[in-house]
C-alpha cells in the first residue's frame, strides 16, 4: 500500500509538467496581452513595448517557461502582473474561504444525500421514494445561481435573517462565519445532493436484490443492519467515487457561487486573471488545482482498499 | 436515542436565533462601504489609466490644482502663484502643514520629480514637457516652471481631472521608473491606504488621514475642502450586480457607484435607498475605423456608416433607460462648455449612405467588427453596428471576443483577413474629451490612436490649441476639427453619451458631483 502511494506521488511529477507545459502554451498562445491591458486606451505603442520589456514578456517563450519552472520548482509561483504580489498571498488570501465553502458543501452533501439516496433504494416505488427522486430532478434542473437568487430574496432581503453576501472567517468570528456560509452552502449542494442522492439509490437498489442480502434478512437480521452493514458498504465504492468526483466540481464549481455571495475564494481569482491576462495567477491556480485533483484522486483510491478488500494494489 | 434526537432539536432551536440574529451595525458607524465600479488591481495611477487607480488615487494623493464644477482650474496644494505677463514664467507657492503619511513634509522636490514622472505617460503632462524650458525649485515651499514655447494649459495640465492625473507622490516613490510600479502608496492626502487589509479582488481599506489639512473653500468638483468625514472607507469589491443591489438594500453596503440602469426601478423603490448621477459629463462611446484597410481606407465609406444610423439605436440597445442616455454628437465633452454639434451628422439617411457607398466603390469586402462581448454597452454596439451595416449592404464580419482579446487585436495593423479589423468600439469618460489633445483625437497617421487616421489640418489645429492664449481661438480650433472630421476624416463615429447612476443608503450625506467618484465630505449617520 505504502509502496503505491509512493508510485502515485512519483506518477505525479511528468501530470504536472505536462499540466505546466500546455498552460503555459495555452495562455501565451491565446489573444489578449497584459501590457495592453495595463498601459489603457490611450498607451502608445512604445509604452505598451516599454511595459511588456518591463513585465518579461517581450524574453522568447522558452526562456519565459525555463524561467517560470525554475521558480516553480522552488515553491514561487510568481508574482501578479496587475497587483505586483506574490501568487502565493493571493492564492493564500483566498483559500480559506474556498476550502470552507467546499467543506461545509461536501458536509451537507454526505449529511443528506447518501440517507436520502439509500431510504428512497430501501422504499423503491413507493410515495417516499417516488417524493425524494421529485427532489432530486428539481435539485438537478434548478441552476445554482437561480437557486441562489431566490435564498437572497427570502432569507435575507425579505426576512433579513441571514447576510446577502461576504465572508467572515471562523478565527475572527464563528457565528458570522456560520451566517455567511448557510445560504451559498444549501444554493451549491442542491445539485450535487441530487446527483449523489440518485447514485446512491441506484447503487443500494442494485445491492438489495444480491443474494446475500436475502441470506441477511433470513439470518434474522434488523432492517437496519441489513441496509447499513450490508447494502451501503457494498454499494460505496460507486458513491465515494461520486464524492471525489463532487469534490473536484465543488472546487472547480464554486465560482458561480462565489460570484454571487461575494465570496473571495480562488474560484473569482482565477476568473479576474482570466480577464485581465495576468499569467503568473493563472497558471499558479491551475498547477494548484491540478495538484488537488491528483490528490483527491489518490484519497478516493485508498478509501476504496479500506470500503473493498477485494481492491489491492 | 428518540431522547437524544430530541436533545439535538432542542439545542439546535435554541442556537436559531443566536444564528440569525441581525447585526447590521456591528462595526463602527463611520465605516463607509462602498461597492466600486471595478477591482483595485494596481496602485500606481500614473502606470495605469484605469479609472479605479484613479479614483483609489484621488483618496491618498493630492494635486496641484483640480477642476470646479465650472471645469476651471482652482488651487489644492497651491497656496498662490504668479505669472509673468507673456505667461512665459509661473511661480507657484505650496500650502502651509502639507504632510504626507509618513509623516515628511511636501516639497518642491517631490512635486518636480512627480511632474516630470507624470510628463512621461500622459498625453498632456508630454505636450507641457515639450513646451517646457525648466521646471526647477526656489525652496523648498516654491517652485518655479518657465517655458519655452507658448503654452495655454498649464493650470488645465495640473487640474487634469482624469486619467493620467498629476498626483503629487513623495520624491523617492516618483523616481520610480513610470513603466515601473511605485512599490508603495504614501500619499498627502485626506485618507490613507491600509495595504496590509488590501484582499485584491475583495477589498481595499483607507483610513481617515488625521494630519490632513483641507481647504476651507466648500467642496466643488475635484476642488475644494477635501474633508474626511468618515474614519474608515471600505471598498467591496462585488462583481455580480444583483448581488451589490440586495447588499445596499439590505444595508450592508453603503454605496454602489455604478448600478446598471436596468436595476434603477428596483432601487429607487427600496427603502432607505437614493439614486441619483452624480457626473454631470458622463461617458462618450465611440465606433472607432480602420483607415489603414478596405473598406474604410476611402472617407466615402466611412461617411456612409454616419447615415446609417441614429444613436438612439446605440443607446437604447446598450443602456434602455432614457433617463440614463443623451444624443451626443460632439468629439468634445458635449455637456461641457467645449462641447459643440458643428459639422454633426444627426438624422439617418440610407438613401444617403447608399449613393455614398457607391460613389466610394464598394465591392463587397467584409467588414470585420470586434465585438466586446463582455462589456454590455459595447456589446450592443456592436450588434446594431452589424445589423444597421447589413441593412445599408454592407457584407459583415462580426467576430466575437473578451474586451482583453480586443485590446490586443486592434493594435494589429495587418488587413482584417491577417488577424486586423474594420471597426470597434469604446467609450470615455467625457471628462477626458475637454480638449482636442485627448489621444483619440489624433489624426497623426503612424502616431495616431488606433484606426491610424491621417489628416494634416487637424494635427495642425491641435498642436495650435495649446498655444492658444484665449478662449475664442480654443472654441474656433474645437469647432473646425469637428467639422472637419465629420465632413472628411471621421477618426471615430460619436455614438451618444450615457451617464452612469449611483445609489446610496439615505443616511448619507454630502456626496459630491464629479465625473470621478471621490468620497470626501461623505458623512454617515
Amino acid at each position: 500500500m505504502f509502496r503505491f502511494i509512493l508510485q502515485r506521488i512519483f506518477a505525479t511529477i511528468p501530470v504536472m509538467f505536462v499540466v505546466a507545459v500546455f498552460i503555459f502554451l495555452m495562455l501565451r498562445l491565446s489573444p489578449g496581452d497584459p501590457a495592453t491591458v495595463i498601459a489603457g486606451d490611450y498607451a502608445t505603442p512604445e509604452a505598451i513595448a516599454r511595459i511588456r520589456a518591463n513585465l518579461g514578456l517581450d524574453e522568447p517563450l522558452p526562456v519565459q517557461f525555463v524561467a517560470w519552472i525554475g521558480n516553480l520548482l522552488t515553491g514561487d509561483l510568481g508574482i501578479s502582473i496587475f497587483s505586483n504580489l506574490p501568487v502565493t498571498t493571493l492564492i493564500a488570501q483566498r483559500v480559506e474561504p474556498t476550502v470552507a465553502l467546499a467543506c461545509t458543501t461536501l458536509i451537507l452533501i454526505l449529511v443528506v444525500a447518501v440517507p436520502l439516496g439509500t431510504i428512497a433504494a430501501w422504499k423503491a416505488n413507493t410515495w417516499i421514494d417516488r417524493t425524494i427522486m421529485i427532489g432530486a430532478v428539481l435539485g438537478f434542473s434548478i441552476p445554482v445561481f437561480v437557486l441562489a437568487y431566490i435564498f437572497i430574496y427570502i432569507f435575507a432581503i425579505r426576512f433579513g435573517w441571514l447576510p446577502v453576501q461576504g465572508y467572515v472567517s471562523p478565527s475572527v468570528d464563528v457565528v458570522k462565519f456560520v451566517r455567511h456560509m448557510v445560504l451559498p452552502t444549501v444554493a451549491l449542494s442542491g445539485f450535487l445532493i441530487a446527483l449523489i442522492a440518485r447514485m446512491t439509490r441506484a447503487s443500494v437498489r442494485e445491492v438489495l436484490d444480491e443474494d446475500y442480502i436475502r441470506t441477511a434478512h433470513a439470518k434474522g437480521l434488523t432492517e437496519r443492519a441489513v441496509l447499513m452493514r450490508h447494502a451501503l458498504r457494498n454499494a460505496a465504492v460507486p458513491i465515494v467515487t461520486m464524492i471525489g468526483i463532487a469534490v473536484a466540481i465543488l472546487l472547480s464549481g464554486v465560482v458561480v457561487t462565489e460570484t454571487v455571495f461575494n465570496i473571495p475564494g480562488l474560484g473569482r481569482l482565477v476568473v479576474d486573471a482570466i480577464l485581465k491576462r495576468d499569467y503568473p495567477i493563472i497558471q499558479g491556480l491551475i498547477i494548484v488545482f491540478s495538484f488537488v485533483y491528483i490528490l483527491i484522486n489518490l484519497i478516493v483510491d485508498i478509501i476504496y482498499t479500506a470500503l473493498d478488500p477485494r481492491i489491492r494494489y | 436515542m428518540g431522547s437524544m434526537f430530541r436533545t439535538v432539536l432542542r439545542t439546535a432551536a435554541a442556537l436559531l436565533p443566536l444564528a440569525l440574529h441581525v447585526s447590521s451595525s456591528a462595526s463602527a458607524e463611520t465605516t463607509l462601504r462602498v461597492v466600486p465600479h471595478a477591482d483595485l488591481k494596481n496602485i500606481d495611477p500614473i502606470w495605469t489609466t484605469a479609472y479605479i487607480t484613479r479614483n483609489h488615487a484621488y483618496l491618498v494623493w493630492d494635486t496641484l490644482f483640480s477642476l470646479d464644477e465650472n471645469f476651471q482650474p482652482q488651487p489644492q496644494m497651491v497656496d498662490g502663484w504668479k505669472t509673468s505677463d507673456d505667461k512665459m514664467e509661473w511661480t507657484f507657492t505650496l500650502r502651509e502643514g502639507l504632510k504626507f503619511h509618513d509623516g515628511t513634509p511636501v516639497t518642491s522636490a517631490d512635486v518636480i520629480t512627480s511632474l516630470e514622472r507624470w510628463g512621461k505617460r500622459d498625453g498632456m503632462g508630454q505636450q507641457l514637457f515639450a513646451a517646457t524650458e525648466t521646471l526647477e525649485a526656489v525652496d523648498d515651499k516654491t517652485f518655479r516652471l518657465k517655458l519655452k514655447s507658448p503654452f495655454g494649459l498649464v493650470l488645465e495640465s495640473f487640474a487634469k481631472l482624469s486619467s493620467n492625473v498629476p498626483f503629487i507622490m513623495p520624491k523617492r516613490l516618483a523616481e520610480t521608473d513610470p513603466f515601473k510600479q511605485v512599490p508603495e502608496v504614501v500619499g498627502s492626502g485626506p485618507f490613507r491606504f491600509m495595504k496590509e487589509q488590501w484582499v485584491p479582488g475583495s477589498k481595499v481599506v483607507y483610513a481617515k488621514f488625521a494630519d490632513y489639512v483641507p481647504r476651507k473653500e466648500p467642496p466643488s468638483n475635484a476642488s475644494g475642502g477635501k474633508v474626511a468625514k468618515v474614519d474608515r472607507i471600505e471598498w467591496l469589491y462585488i462583481p455580480d450586480p444583483n448581488t451589490a443591489m440586495n447588499a445596499l438594500i439590505s444595508g450592508e453596503v453603503d454605496y454602489y457607484e455604478n448600478a446598471p440602469a436596468d436595476l434603477v426601478p428596483i432601487l429607487r423603490q427600496a427603502e432607505g435607498v437614493k439614486v441619483e448621477t452624480l457626473d454631470p459629463l458622463g461617458n462618450q462611446g465611440m465606433l472607432r475605423f480602420n483607415h489603414l484597410h478596405p473598406p474604410f481606407d476611402k472617407p466615402e465609406l466611412r461617411k456612409a456608416v454616419s447615415y446609417v444610423f441614429d444613436q438612439e439605436q446605440f443607446l437604447q440597445a446598450g443602456v434602455g433607460d432614457p433617463a440614463f442616455w443623451q444624443k451626443c454628437y460632439s468629439y468634445f465633452a458635449c455637456n461641457a462648455p467645449v462641447g459643440t454639434d458643428a459639422g454633426a451628422v444627426k438624422q439617418p439617411d440610407m438613401a444617403k449612405a447608399k449613393e455614398l457607398m457607391k460613389t466610394g466603390g464598394y465591392d463587397g469586402t467584409p467588414v470585420t467588427i470586434l465585438q466586446a462581448t463582455d462589456i454590455p454597452v459595447l456589446n450592443a454596439a456592436a450588434l446594431v453596428t452589424a445589423q444597421g451595416l447589413r441593412e445599408a449592404g454592407f457584407t459583415v464580419d462580426l467576430q466575437a471576443m473578451d474586451w482583453a482579446t480586443v485590446t490586443s487585436r486592434r493594435a494589429v495593423k495587418e488587413p482584417p483577413g491577417k488577424g486586423g479589423w474594420n471597426i470597434f468600439f469604446t467609450w470615455t469618460l467625457a471628462a477626458d474629451l475637454l480638449t482636442p489633445l485627448a489621444t483619440n483625437m489624433s489624426a497623426g497617421c503612424d502616431k495616431a490612436w488606433f484606426g491610424w487616421p491621417c489628416d494634416e489640418k487637424i494635427e495642425t489645429w491641435r498642436a495650435a490649441y495649446p498655444r492658444a492664449t484665449d478662449d475664442a481661438t480654443r472654441k474656433d480650433l474645437v469647432e473646425r476639427i469637428q467639422e472637419r472630421n465629420y465632413t472628411e476624416v471621421l477618426t471615430h463615429l460619436p455614438i451618444g453619451a450615457w451617464f452612469s447612476p449611483v445609489a446610496y443608503r439615505s443616511n448619507l450625506s454630502g456626496v459630491v458631483k464629479s465625473p470621478v467618484s471621490l468620497y470626501w465630505n461623505i458623512e454617515k449617520k
